[in-house]
């Protein structure tokens, strides 16, 4: 960063039921790397009578280093709108008058960075993965194409507005700031504009789902599972790994699973610390997204599968017999380390 | 009712991505609509079906794009626009400006557009092109219907303005969410939306003659801001690659309790 100026970038810190999402402090982390030495980080804590929940994640934020964090607390905001989120967002620009503002690339933020970098005149940079500044001071932004078949490095052009939004998974999550600092939290005044979005019906799904984009670990099966009731040892594993569940497009076109878990270049790119694919052949269209998983484990009864090529470690079997076996193991190894 | 489907050629999801000078590697590589556009595409058919009126599809993209105009002119849209890239920046605020200018010509009741296109993969252009006409959006639909404002609007709470609503079911992180905005309107299809049907042999008889207007952004007269790029590629590159590791050995249990051990002690995760 250039020593004369100073850089203010603006998080929005996403929340769920109440709760900072994870990715919200991926993306206080990635802001207070854009923001440097000099620069200063605001977030903006939006909700609609949220209560005292967010009293802790505007504690939490100003701890890891927001130096002030505007609250938003209004009906308008009560469900999802995104014209509203949109809107608040703005406002809490208008107050920050950031030059960056960093959301999370997850539903609610894949809305709203377009709409607030196209309403602010300013260049969207989206399911950013990984940031690096130059030697110039330059931020560089990694992205894959592809759902990761190739990655791009794309930068802003000077003067421009920039609105990122980051990946869940793949960012460090800001630290506590140093010596205790405490950042300011205030109340901002907020003017909702006339809401187009008339929330009818959510229905939940099933509680304590964790979701596939945020996950650490996921179960993952395909064709090899051969039908609906297939999927329940692969649901026991998960669920003993703290883990989520994930489906090949072949599982789904088979009808198996519903699309929602769907991983590949359609469907969702993840990037968890381990994957492990049961009965997935390895399609390049599957493999595109979930190849930069950390560790990657396949689990196969043909020894041909190209899923193997990728995989960190291969167990050449009967998905039906390996999988309850190791949802034992992990059992025993998860409980003798308390 | 008027249809306009925003429609992006892309690579075929199985095709392998190889990187040249910097660029990937076109020769040979076969084309496809973007699949999430198929939906949005299928949807505004279906509509049409149902309440009569035209489905226009328009896509920004280089010459080859006009193969991928020409199927969905096939499946059954009634007029297709190119809206050539030339001229154009790579940067989605650029394209999302002329888009929208292109797209108040057409003056769409009901906008549909793919969730995102699975080569860019940013989801980003549509939503720009949504903010610039000020169109209310509904993102990730899993079902669409149309019906009047008024109605739903009297047992809500009461706005009341008359006129059409898209009443949206729609894949989110929280749950299976079903809105309703009032058209016209963006809706961004997701995969589930419905079942796109291949294109007829007559259908592709009949594309031959369908229109297919060709325009180019110096036409649009946007002015030169809008069309200015925010940001630009410095770089493209293959992913890392990855070694194959290793196949674990002994009976099924062995196996497993192999597996057990090294993700413990060799990869650290637990």
């Amino acid at each position: 960063m250039s020593d004369v100026k100073h850089e203010t970038v603006l998080v929005y810190a996403e929340c769920q039921d109440g709760r900072l999402r994870r990715v919200a402090l991926e993306a206080l982390g990635a802001a207070r790397l854009l923001a440097g030495e000099g620069g200063s980080v605001h977030a903006v804590l939006a909700g609609g009578g949220a209560g005292a929940s967010a009293g802790e994640a505007a504690a939490e934020l100003a701890a890891r280093g927001a130096e002030v964090v505007h609250v938003i607390d209004d009906p308008a905001l009560a469900q999802f709108a995104p014209e509203a989120y949109a809107a608040a967002i703005r406002a809490a620009a208008e107050a920050a008058s950031p030059s960056a503002i960093v959301l999370g690339h997850t539903a609610a933020g894949r809305e709203l960075a377009p709409r607030v970098a196209a309403a602010l005149g300013g260049g969207h940079i989206a399911d950013v993965t990984a940031v690096s500044l130059t030697d110039g001071g330059g931020a560089v932004f990694t992205r894959p194409l592809y759902a990761g078949k190739a990655f791009e490095q794309r930068r802003f052009l000077p003067g421009v507005t920039q609105v990122i939004s980051v990946r869940p998974n793949n960012l460090p999550p800001a630290e506590l700031a140093e010596d205790g600092r405490r950042g300011d939290i205030r109340a901002l005044a907020f003017a909702p504009p006339p809401l187009w979005t008339a929330v009818r019906d959510v229905v939940r799904r099933t509680s304590g789902r964790i979701d596939l984009a945020e996950a650490d670990i996921i179960v993952s099966g395909g064709r090899g599972v051969r039908s609906a009731e297939g999927f329940p040892p692969l649901e026991a594993l998960a669920q003993t790994l703290g883990g989520a569940v994930g489906a090949s497009r072949g599982a789904c076109d088979a009808g198996y699973c519903d699309y929602a878990l769907q991983i590949g270049q359609t469907g969702k790119t993840v990037t968890p610390k381990l994957y492990i694919a049961c009965g997935i052949s390895g399609a390049i269209q599957h493999l595109a997204g979930m190849s930069q998983s950390r560790v990657i484990v396949a689990i196969n009864k043909d020894p041909d599968a190209p899923i193997f090529g990728v995989a960190d470690y291969g167990i050449v079997g009967d998905l039906f017999e390996i999988v309850p076996l190791l949802n034992d193991q992990f059992k025993d190894l998860l409980q003798a380390n308390g | 009712m008027n249809l306009v489907v925003l429609l992006k050629q892309t690579f075929d999801t199985e095709e392998k991505i190889e990187i040249e000078n910097g660029a990937v590697a076109e020769d040979g590589a076969k084309f496809i609509i973007n699949p999430y556009d198929e939906y949005a595409l299928e949807e505004a058919l279906r509509l049409r079906e149902a309440h009569g009126g035209t489905v226009t599809v328009l896509s920004c993209g280089p010459e080859r794009a006009a193969e991928a105009l020409r199927t969905a002119l096939a499946m059954g849209a009634d007029e297709a626009v190119l809206l050539e890239e030339d001229g154009l920046p790579d940067d989605g605020g650029a394209v999302a400006a002329a888009i929208a200018t292109a797209v108040v010509r057409l003056r769409p009741d009901l906008l549909l557009a793919g969730l995102f296109a699975v080569d860019t993969g940013a989801g980003s252009v549509a939503l720009q092109a949504a903010e610039a006409l000020g169109l209310p959006h509904a993102a990730a639909a899993l079902k669409l219907e149309i019906r009047d404002a008024s109605a739903a609007a009297a047992d809500a709470d009461g706005g009341g303005s008359g006129g059409l609503a898209a009443v949206v079911q729609r894949d989110t992180e929280w749950g299976l969410e079903t809105v309703e905005i009032p058209l016209p309107a963006l809706v961004t299809a997701q995969q589930g939306l419905n079942e796109p049907r291949y294109p007829s042999l007559p259908g592709i008889m009949k594309a031959k003659r369908k229109p297919l207007q060709r325009l180019s952004a110096a036409e649009l007269g946007l002015a030169e801001a809008e069309l200015a790029p925010r940001t630009g590629r410095i770089a493209l590159q293959a992913p890392p690659a990855r070694a194959a590791g290793r196949r674990l050995a002994g009976t099924p249990a062995e196996q497993a309790a192999e597996l057990a051990r090294l993700l413990q002690s060799e990869a650290k995760l637990f």
